[in-house]
């Protein structure tokens, strides 16, 4: 992965591994954020006064949506490395637009679940329900800025190595993204 | 046991990283205030530390009046003292010596030390710096807010730091808890810029067991900072939700000042796991970079190769992993499962192991050295002496049955201020008069800077030997009086009058250290490149101080491990690391 020296396309060859290992750090420091709410959520559960709250079947189309995403943005990948702009930009267009379905489809299930009577401060399941989605959702907003940067630079017409890295970027932290909030849903059904 | 790569046949292996294009600034802005060079974010970042620092150093000092001659000062009430022991805490551990060790030194260091241009993402690395004066600014604001800052402590446990009756319990908590999750924020953006940097930005022939032991401390350290400084990011959120929201994750059911609060079923111990788990590495965080930079004080000024560097190096890689499975020894008191203790105990206690194999080696790499006892190196040996001292006492607080009449006394006190303030930043004075020569291109004055050290040395172990024998009699910390006890004797009263009249000396003895700096950069004796002699890469930059982009034209080629010094045959007591072999065998056969 990193520290990988192909002599290929000049300039790009230095920059891929440093950023590539660089959202690897930063994805070391997000699962550690996750895994410790997910330790206080253990150890908080244990406590009397935990009353379970039920999931709106609304999620696991939330769930089918972050999962289409994800797939959309491994095939924008593979036409990155194929070289097809044209496929890129669909791509890239057809993710942001399921990434933000996906959030919008979360705020609905808020207000469904407040609609029902489990506001925030009620009751702890409550709480880190709603903390657990916001800082999930909270994520992919800050994916939302790069994938609009690189959106913009597939706009401009950069260099196809330059769009490929970002692209690249763009589908691990995706797929990071899916992978946490499967958890997050597993531990919610479980519990 | 192989030896490491330092023989100077070894060949230089390829770069890991070929020349980058620098960012240049084009406005003066760009250049002096939001500048993306690592040089100036590590300035910034050092006069911001150290200006906070100075305030929690006077806060220390009321601390101390209050203590050593109580009813004497009208303007500190019992309120403010707290708030004086808490921000003094807060403020010396997080945005005093986190911020110096890895912001300053980290980014001054490291691309210097590995034979880099700048860091790898210069751009974050300005935010960084940024994000960092934000939370200082919201820290301070919490001084002048309705209510003042907080006074629950440095730990900020609930239930007391959210409810009434703790000064600041209003505004000044909460602009506590946002200014430290916006510190973290900020640390994160430099701590990947640490990391990565030093995974792949080093020149040619830097392999990581040839890596001067002060960017191997730097880089554990941002390793342990990235991942426990989480654990302070979610219970920020979570006790910030539970103060402005009305959640229960930490406050139980509670009745205050007569009423019965909303607050139900919460775990104050939930908190304080969270809290440690961030807290126990913390320590580390502070005391691996001071490792680091002491090894390379003391092998430069003792003109010897450091002892053990392969074990040196391991020992910080063990004693950061080590450090995230020891948390609950602060928590023995709090009522959790007793054979948690057991274990937490064990865990503690093996960290000495590590810890005495470093100080083993220190030792070693004195022993018949050409010791030069010059101001940096002074600071180096304070360090070792204090740190041990304070790894001493560690040793009782870490067994349960020893810690619990001692917990909650000055006996506390007295162990974490010299095992992680006063060690740590005697460290920090040994690396500013090392490496000012190099910032500046002037030498800080030998005179000043010895009046500076005795000062501060003595004058600690004036305030904290005898802060130990008030722990064992029970005085307990962080109480504005004692009031009137059958265990606690009178002679107390005059010990803390002592105390206090030390630590008023040891503080006004820093004012020479900061007259020193203001007047070696205009009148200091112009320094040279490298004017200890020493065989790291920041002394070989073609320029002093360094320009941008470090090194001039072309980086350098390193050959050799940063520890050659008095090398049997060589024509000087040391080789630096860019210095090619000698042709052929000759010099390898010397060496054997």
């Amino acid at each position: 992965m990193a520290g990988g020296s192909t002599e290929d396309v000049h300039g790009s060859v230095l920059v891929q591994p440093t950023l590539k290992l660089g959202l690897w750090v930063l994805l070391a420091v997000v699962t550690s954020l996750f895994a410790l709410f997910i330790s206080a959520y253990a150890m908080r559960m244990k406590l009397g006064d935990w009353n379970p709250l039920p999931e709106p079947g609304l999620l696991w189309l939330n769930t089918g949506v972050l999962i289409l995403t994800s797939a959309v943005m491994e095939w924008t990948r593979a036409a990155a490395n194929r070289g097809q702009k044209d496929g890129v930009r669909t791509g890239l267009f057809a993710a942001g637009v399921l990434t933000v379905a996906f959030l919008a489809g979360q705020l609905v299930v808020w207000q469904q679940l407040h609609a029902s009577g489990y506001f925030l401060g009620a009751n702890p399941a409550n709480d880190f329900f709603y903390v657990l989605t916001a800082l999930h959702g909270l994520h992919l907003l800050g994916g939302l800025v790069a994938w609009g940067r690189t959106t913009a630079g597939v706009q401009r017409g950069v260099a196809l190595g330059a769009a490929r890295l970002s692209v690249g970027l763009c589908a691990l932290y995706w797929h990071y993204l899916l992978l946490v909030w499967l958890v997050l849903f597993a531990l919610l059904l479980s519990t | 046991m192989s030896y490491v790569a330092h023989d100077a046949s070894a060949f230089a292996p390829p770069a890991e990283v070929r020349e980058v294009e620098l960012y240049h600034p084009k406005t003066w802005l760009g250049k002096y205030v939001f500048s993306q060079d690592a040089k100036v974010i590590a300035i910034q970042y050092a006069i911001t530390a150290i200006s906070i620092g100075v305030v929690a150093l006077v806060f220390s000092w009321l601390i101390r009046l209050q203590l050593g001659f109580p009813n004497t000062f009208s303007f500190i009430d019992p309120s403010n003292y707290l708030q004086f022991v808490t921000q003094h805490g807060m403020i010396m551990v997080i945005y005093l010596l986190t911020a110096l060790f890895l912001g300053a030194f980290g980014n001054y260091l490291i691309p210097l030390m590995i034979g880099a241009r700048d860091m790898v993402f210069p751009y974050v690395n300005m935010l960084s710096y940024w994000v960092y004066l934000v939370a200082v600014l919201l820290l301070v604001a919490s001084f002048f807010v309705p209510g003042g800052a907080t006074g629950a402590g440095w730990t900020l446990y609930p239930p007391q730091a959210i409810l009434q009756g703790t000064p600041g319990e209003s505004w000044g908590i909460i602009l506590m808890l946002v200014s430290l999750a916006v510190f973290i924020i900020g640390f994160t953006m430099g701590g990947l810029n640490y990391v990565v940097t030093v995974l792949q930005a080093r020149t040619r022939g830097m392999t990581l067991m040839r890596l001067p032991l002060t960017v191997w401390g730097i880089f554990m350290a941002t390793i342990l900072a990235l991942l426990a400084f989480p654990a302070l990011f979610v219970s920020a959120i979570m006790m910030i939700l539970d103060r402005t929201l009305g959640t229960s994750f930490f406050m139980p059911a509670i009745v205050s000042m007569g009423q019965k609060l909303e607050y139900a079923g919460g775990s104050p111990v939930l908190f304080q796991h969270l809290f440690w788990f961030f807290g126990h590495p913390e320590v580390y965080i502070v005391a691996l970079p001071a490792f680091g930079i002491v090894s390379d004080l003391l092998s430069v000024h003792a003109r010897k190769n450091i002892f053990g560097y392969r074990m040196m190096v391991w020992a910080i890689v063990a004693i950061g992993g080590l450090s995230f499975i020891v948390w609950a020894h602060h928590m023995y008191v709090s009522g959790m499962n007793p054979y948690f203790g057991f274990f937490f105990a064990t865990t503690t206690l093996i960290i000495a192991v590590p810890t005495a194999i470093k100080v083993y080696n220190w030792v070693l790499t004195l022993w018949r050295g050409n010791i030069h006892l010059n101001v940096p190196m002074l600071f180096a040996i304070g360090f070792i002496f204090t740190f041990i001292n304070g790894g001493l006492t560690g040793l009782f607080l870490g067994n349960v049955t020893v810690d619990v009449p001692l917990s909650d006394t000055m006996f506390v006190v007295a162990h974490f201020h010299m095992v992680m303030a006063i060690a740590p930043v005697l460290a920090v004075f040994g690396a500013i008069y090392h490496w000012y020569p190099k910032i500046t291109g002037r030498m800080l004055d030998d005179t000043l800077g010895k009046v500076h050290f005795w000062f501060t040395f003595v004058g600690s172990y004036a305030i904290y030997y005898p802060m130990h024998y008030l722990g064992f009699l029970g005085v307990p910390r962080r109480y504005y009086a004692i009031g009137g006890t059958d265990f606690i004797p009178e002679s107390v009263q005059s010990m803390n009058a002592g105390i206090t009249i030390a630590a008023l000396i040891v503080g006004a003895a820093q004012m020479v250290f900061f007259y020193n700096l203001v007047r070696s950069y205009f009148k200091g004796k112009p320094s040279g490149g490298n004017p200890w002699e020493a065989t790291t890469l920041e002394w070989q930059t073609p320029h002093t101080p360094p320009t941008h982009g470090n090194f001039g034209r072309e980086l350098p080629v390193v050959y050799r491990w940063a520890y050659d010094f008095s090398v049997p045959g060589a024509p000087q007591d040391f080789i630096p690391q860019n210095v090619p072999p000698p042709e052929a065998a000759t010099g390898a056969r010397d060496r054997a």
